[in-house]
């Protein structure tokens, strides 16, 4: 049987508030509730309610076999229930039909995969418990880090943590001849199947779908099919991962990306011998056909599929850096404020503001930050962090006096 | 004696420090009896009734008149290069050039219309501005009795020049700062040449410190005899009580001002971090905002001491303030400074100082740490000694004070009017 693999990634980050120097030492709260507010209700709106909707409508109609999967990002979790029960709910009911899988991935959507073992398994049991709290006690079998970060060594660090499988991208330098669209294993640990991203195909619906100067435009469902039946016959899983923002707010709805979406289903019954699989479904049902071997990380966003969008220039490095020098001290506090903020600046996203990448990708940079510059964005945090990092000493002084 | 001074801003309207010491000196000048026709490109009504002003907006003129048509002539090598502008970023600039070249044609009409309205602002239109304000200058010239000339900086030393075209009396420039503060060795060549055609048809060039004078001696080959010089002087001299409060347990360094190449931010960088080195009780801050910000950023995030050296961005009124009041250093450590009334700012705050050798104000207060603006050796030691040796601190915060108190505009006036009265007796 051969398979699509659907997985949508949903995440919204705890933006942080214009902050000041004059603020640090006397302003502690650092989120800026207005508008991370506002923006769940808008995306709420244009895509969390509508999709999932049409997601319910489509897994009833074809009686469970349509399912996809999704990971929501711990920090988007906490928004929901603050901002957009509505949606927690829709999701909820969504995971009751049996046909909806939910990802594990790291609390904060954070980058500590690559710095701190101890924080990642830290990070990824907080979001499991989460899961289990919000979904009926469910328990998450396959993992998705943060940007589909992936090495060999995190990929060992996940199978010790007791997952089947792991997603990444299907990055064409750890691939060269070989097709996404098979099972692979870790290359430390082979009982951790790793499922690839057929970046081809995911990035014509999530990115060039609306895209009038694309040669393909506009997509249709038929011609999507076609490209499915290209695929050679012996490759078993096609792995179509994507933000689950593409639907009506990376593509609004006038683009036509709903109206694909409900007849996609269709067409791929219709015209392929395709169906549609979760990913434990398809880690469990696939053969495994080679190791892959990834040494160095890599990740789904831009051109090189690597690390340079969040770790790539000096103002990154600095910021990643002083964050993680906190972890020893952090841990030791056990205070509800420090260790969410903890959580929080954490994020990913934050370090993407950061980004001087300008050439192809600095468009899609742009689109996704608050901030005017780069620069603005590291200064910001940089107070952020030195308030942070002044309650943490604080607090250390305070339980080096309580143990006197 | 009745002047007829020639000014780019006054306050409350100001984008630079030039309108805060005109509007010193005219008070000044006030103090001393005098009569002052005040002229601006753009005025707003709420300036204080000091002087007679005039806004050049206003003014119509009478193309008829035959001088006006040499005055032109002589103006329009302004209109020649005139792609460079001042005090504006690279990317403006590159927007301002795209501007000149392809919607050039224009200008000579809306310069030729009987009324202009002037912006007053350091704009993309600055050229036709500065070129219409001489036109400008030589109706009032025609128009308003006078006996002397006043000219504060480039920008109205045509304007000066075509006054003194019109009725004869004889013109003072006064040289506020030079494009060699301004751009170091890169000068915009235009912008030299209407410094140097205002120093040279100048009866008298008052420079506001020995620095700058001279460079008008030997970069603009000005008689020694013609150039004397007047230091800048405070409003106020009384001590700012604030009730800013520090929220940080660390002391705290400050730079403040344009992140320019002219005031040396790099050199406040470098030294910062030879301080956090050896002591780790400090934050620096960079409050200000200039081309160079975002390659201040970066070294700050390479050189690793991110969570202790912060950026505040452009900051005005009572932010800037507070930024002096809870500074323990000030530092000015400018490449290039013709006066800088900053540092004396920070005084009034009780906050010691550390200021460049390269800057003028560094002849009239005696009460700070002076070091050459490359030094950062010399800079770090500085700031290490005012921040751990109090001694040192309390004396300079209170001889400081002090010293303030005699620099008043009123005794700047007063060397003026000595001026004024040799060159209309001459």
């Amino acid at each position: 049987m051969r398979n699509i693999c659907f997985y949508f990634q949903v995440h919204q980050p705890l933006r942080i508030k214009p902050y000041r120097f004059f603020d640090i030492g006397e302003d502690h709260y650092y989120w800026d509730d207005y508008s991370n507010k506002s923006i769940i209700r808008k995306v709420a709106q244009k895509c969390y309610l509508p999709m999932n909707a049409l997601l319910l409508e489509l897994i009833h109609a074809y009686k469970g076999q349509f399912k996809v999967a999704f990971s929501i990002s711990g920090v988007c979790l906490d928004q929901f229930e603050a901002y957009a029960p509505d949606v927690l709910e829709s999701f909820r009911k969504l995971v009751a039909t049996g046909h909806v899988e939910m990802l594990s991935e790291t609390d904060a959507h954070a980058l500590c995969s690559l710095k701190s073992k101890s924080e990642f398994e830290r990070m990824v049991g907080r979001h499991k418990d989460k899961l289990k709290k919000h979904f009926d006690g469910y328990e998450p079998k396959v993992f998705r880090n943060t940007e589909l970060i992936y090495s060999d060594k995190i990929g060992a660090m996940v199978a010790e943590m007791g997952f089947e499988g792991m997603l990444t991208e299907g990055a064409k330098h750890i691939l060269g001849w070989k097709s996404p669209n098979f099972v692979y294993q870790n290359a430390i640990d082979p009982n951790l199947k790793v499922l690839l991203k057929n970046f081809q195909l995911s990035d014509d619906i999530a990115f060039r779908f609306s895209n009038k100067t694309w040669n393909d435009y506009p997509l249709t469902t038929e011609k999507f099919v076609t490209w499915i039946n290209a695929i050679p016959k012996e490759q078993e899983v096609l792995n179509l991962f994507m933000d689950y923002e593409t639907f009506g707010e990376h593509q609004w709805a006038e683009t036509g990306i709903f109206e694909f979406m409900r007849a996609l289903p269709g067409a791929v019954f219709k015209y392929t011998n395709f169906g549609f699989a979760t990913p434990t479904e398809a880690v469990r049902q696939g053969t495994p056909v080679a190791k892959i071997h990834v040494p160095t990380p890599i990740s789904w966003a831009d051109e090189e599929r690597d690390l340079t969008a969040w770790l790539g220039n000096d103002l990154q490095k600095e910021a990643f850096t002083k964050l993680y020098e906190l972890e020893s001290k952090v841990v030791k506090i056990d205070d509800p404020d420090i260790q969410r903020d903890w959580n929080c600046l954490q994020t990913s996203d934050h370090f993407y503001y950061m980004s001087t990448k300008a050439l192809s990708d600095g468009a899609v940079h742009t689109y996704f930050s608050h901030y005017d510059t780069p620069y603005d964005a590291f200064i910001n945090y940089m107070n952020v962090l030195s308030d942070f990092i002044l309650r943490v000493k604080n607090k250390e002084k305070e339980l080096a006096e309580a143990a006197e | 004696m009745k002047v007829l001074m020639f000014g780019w801003e006054f306050p409350p309207h100001i984008s630079g420090g030039l309108g805060t010491a005109c509007y010193g000196l005219v008070k000044g000048l006030v103090h001393h009896k005098q009569d002052i026709i005040f002229v601006v490109p753009k005025l707003w009504g709420d300036e204080e009734p000091l002087a007679d002003f005039v806004n050049a907006s206003d003014v119509t003129i009478d193309y008829r008149e035959r001088k006006f048509k040499k005055i032109w002539k002589n103006l329009t090598y302004l209109e020649v290069s005139s792609f460079l502008v001042p005090y504006l970023g690279p990317e403006e600039f590159k927007k301002y050039t795209d501007y000149a070249m392809h919607d050039r044609v224009d200008i000579d009409e809306s310069v030729f219309s009987n009324k202009f309205e002037f912006s007053g602002k350091y704009g993309k239109d600055l050229m036709k501005e500065v070129s219409r304000y001489a036109l400008v200058a030589a109706q009032i010239a025609k128009s308003k009795e006078h006996e002397i000339i006043h000219a504060h900086d480039w920008l109205a030393f045509p304007a000066g020049i075509a006054a003194k075209e019109i009725s004869g009396k004889p013109l003072v420039c006064h040289v506020h700062a030079t494009e060699f503060d301004r751009s170091g060795e890169s000068v915009n060549k235009p912008v030299y040449d209407i410094e140097r055609a205002g120093m040279l048809a100048a009866d008298h060039v008052v420079a506001v410190s020995h620095l700058t004078r001279k460079v008008c001696i030997e970069r603009y080959g000005v008689h020694p005899d013609k150039v004397s010089v007047l230091h800048n002087a405070v409003l106020d001299a009384s001590i700012i009580k604030s009730d800013a409060k520090k929220h940080v347990p660390e002391k705290i360094v400050t730079f403040l001002g344009r992140i320019t190449f002219q005031k040396g931010p790099e050199y406040f960088v470098e030294a910062a971090k030879k301080v956090l080195d050896r002591d780790d009780n400090v934050r620096f801050v960079m409050a200000g905002s200039g081309d160079l910000l975002n390659r201040m950023v970066e070294r700050v995030a390479e050189l690793g001491m991110g969570t202790k050296f912060h950026f505040t961005g452009f900051l005005k009124g009572k932010d800037v303030d507070d930024m002096y009041a809870i500074s323990d250093v000030y530092v000015m450590p400018s490449v290039s400074e013709p006066f800088g009334i900053a540092p004396l700012e920070a005084v009034r705050h009780n906050t010691p100082v550390i200021i460049s050798k390269q800057s003028g104000v560094a002849e009239v207060l005696r009460n700070a740490i002076k070091i050459d603006f490359w030094d950062v050796d010399g800079m770090a030691d500085a700031i290490f000694g005012l921040l751990h040796y109090e001694s040192i601190a309390k004396m300079f915060k209170e001889l400081g004070s002090e010293e303030l108190k005699k620099l008043k505009w009123e005794h700047v006036a007063a060397k003026l009017v000595t001026v004024y009265e040799k060159l209309t007796k001459e």
